[in-house]
């Protein structure tokens, strides 16, 4: 498996490090239903087989964070972007 | 047909053509008391354990391929129950107990064999958590045994003990640990429960759950509508699909692992021993060849193949340890789709769904955890209370916080 990061380049799996699922945002924790969403955020997952998208850390590279959409059956790398346009979009 | 060394002698004079099949392969019914989803060595188990011990025997397993070709066929086979937290220690105590009987009971020779489970410790640091935990196995009533340096090279004097940055200070040794032929307990689980009348369905994937009325009533299949009074899901690394046909969300991330054997040669690895500085544990199978493993791949997966950085990871880990092992070729190395869960504790449990229930989260260390699993499983579907030694293997204690982190990674999965 190799990720094409958005900075550096087609680079080799062993730079990165996986992080699992995106879009499991921190809740607020002074909300009225904190604890349930705190329990989605840090527990629940889809963890589908299929497209998964998912957070990547280019740790022996420009150590950037990556939001890589995958498919969990092939490995095959749909889309990576810098996690942060993610956020932004 | 009971197997006896009389039925071996019997069976020989009409020169082995009446063995009969193991087990008996059955086309579904219209409807089962329970169905158990998955027919790995934890489903099995699962219909043995109902049948033999609570009587409930409409029992049918559903296995979407053949038995066995999931986890059970694919581990390295480690049996052992090191454990520190007093939620997890007496479930694998539970489970070795019963693989010390598990061939008088089950008729069947799944080559258990006791050569010892040593963990290996580098540090001062490292020394100290193997204290502990020695001493809460002690606790538990279950032995351990601390090795000096010493006492390590006597035992495997081909250890690398020059090594400058990683030595070896000693080791962790439970003896009544060791292996187990995880085919044949698979075999063994299927021939006995099929003998008391469970019914092994294969290639028969469940695709939906039949609810009425917030119930689950049965399972929808490739091979037709089956109905049930309970269903029992224990699908290993398929877990979370199954449970989102019910709508739920698991705390489980699904990571492939994978796993190592080296060309056969003499014997030379006399008990199990992991590297502790990396990730490494190694035995030798009866044919000779070495099996061998390390970490997860680190990223969610159904492929049941790995990548190569793994590959060089774990064999640099292997070279670390025992330098000699770089004579040896690699002869295959394959990988199995395991449940991760979030605290790296599994769950026996009930479902939020009335008449589903849950056995799964087995990260990899599931195969040791077959028969207590099978039995704890059978104990909460037949008496709907969970068995003293797997009550904290609840599904809500990632709401409650009980956790069960023997690591104390949090919630990364592909940390545990
Ligand atoms: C490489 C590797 C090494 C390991 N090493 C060890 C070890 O040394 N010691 C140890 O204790 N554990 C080890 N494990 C973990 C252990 O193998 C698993 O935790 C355990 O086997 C899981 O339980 P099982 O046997 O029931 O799983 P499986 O054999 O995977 O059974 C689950 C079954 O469910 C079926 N299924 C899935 N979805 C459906 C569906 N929708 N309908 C019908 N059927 C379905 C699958 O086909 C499969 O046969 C290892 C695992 C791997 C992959
Ligand atoms: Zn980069």
């Amino acid at each position: 498996m190799r990720i094409a990061c958005p900075f550096c380049g087609d680079r080799d799996l062993s730079e990165f490090t996986c992080f699992g699922e995106a879009g499991c945002p921190r809740p607020l924790p002074d909300r009225e239903d904190a604890a349930a969403r705190f329990l989605e955020a840090v527990y629940l997952r889809d963890n589908p087989a299929g497209v998964h998208r998912e957070l990547w850390y280019h740790a022996s590279g420009c150590r950037s964070w990556l939001e890589v959409t995958r498919d969990t059956r092939t490995h095959e790398i749909r889309a990576v972007r810098f996690a942060s346009e993610a956020r932004e979009a | 047909m009971r197997y006896s060394l009389w039925r071996i002698l019997r069976e020989a004079c009409s020169g082995h053509r009446r063995w009969e099949p193991a087990w008996r392969d059955a086309s579904p019914k219209s409807g089962y008391e329970v169905i158990v989803v998955g027919g790995g060595g934890h489903g099995l188990a699962t219909a043995y354990y109902l049948a033999k011990v609570h009587g409930v025997r409409e029992v049918a397993v559903l296995e979407k391929g053949g038995i066995g070709l999931g986890n059970a066929g694919r581990n390295t086979t480690i049996i052992r129950s090191n454990y520190l937290l007093p939620g997890n220690n007496p479930f694998y105590e539970l489970s070795m107990r019963l693989w010390e009987g598990l061939e008088r009971d089950l008729n069947y020779n799944v080559m258990v064999s006791q050569r010892g489970v040593l963990n290996l410790f580098h540090s001062d640091a490292q020394r100290d958590a193997y204290v502990r935990r020695g001493n809460a196995m002690h606790l538990h009533g279950v032995d351990a045994e601390l090795l000096d340096r010493e006492a390590v090279r006597r035992m495997l004097p081909f250890l690398e003990f020059e090594n400058a940055r990683f030595p070896i200070q000693g080791g962790l040794l439970q003896r009544r640990g060791g292996t187990a032929r995880h085919d044949a307990v698979v075999w063994g689980y299927a021939r006995a429960a099929s003998g008391l009348g469970v019914d092994i369905v294969q290639n028969c994937e469940v695709t939906g759950l039949i609810r009425e009325g917030g119930r689950i009533v049965g399972v929808r299949s490739s091979r037709g509508d089956i109905r049930a009074g309970k269903v029992a899901v224990a699908v290993a690394g398929h877990s979370s699909r199954v449970a989102a046909l019910a709508g739920l969300r698991l705390p489980i991330e699904s990571h492939v692992l994978q796993a190592f054997v080296s060309e056969a040669v003499k014997p030379l690895i006399p008990c199990v021993v992991t590297f502790g500085a990396g990730h490494f544990y190694v035995s030798q199978s009866d044919k000779g060849g070495l099996v061998f493993g390390g970490d997860l791949d680190g990223y969610n997966s159904y492929a049941q193949r790995g990548n190569l950085p793994m590959v060089e990871e774990v064999c640099a880990s292997g070279m670390a340890l025992m330098p000699m092992i770089g004579r040896l070729r690699l002869l295959r190395s394959w990988g199995g789709v395991m449940d991760m869960s979030m605290d790296g504790s599994p769950i026996i449990d009930r479902t939020p769904l009335e008449g589903l229930y849950l056995n799964a989260g087995w990260c990899y260390g599931g195969f040791k955890a077959t028969p207590a699993s099978g039995y704890c499983f059978a104990h909460l579907l037949a008496r709907e209370e969970s068995h003293e030694v797997a009550r904290a293997f609840r599904l809500d204690r990632f709401a409650t916080g009980h956790l069960l982190d023997e690591k104390g990674q949090g919630p990364h999965p592909n940390l545990h």
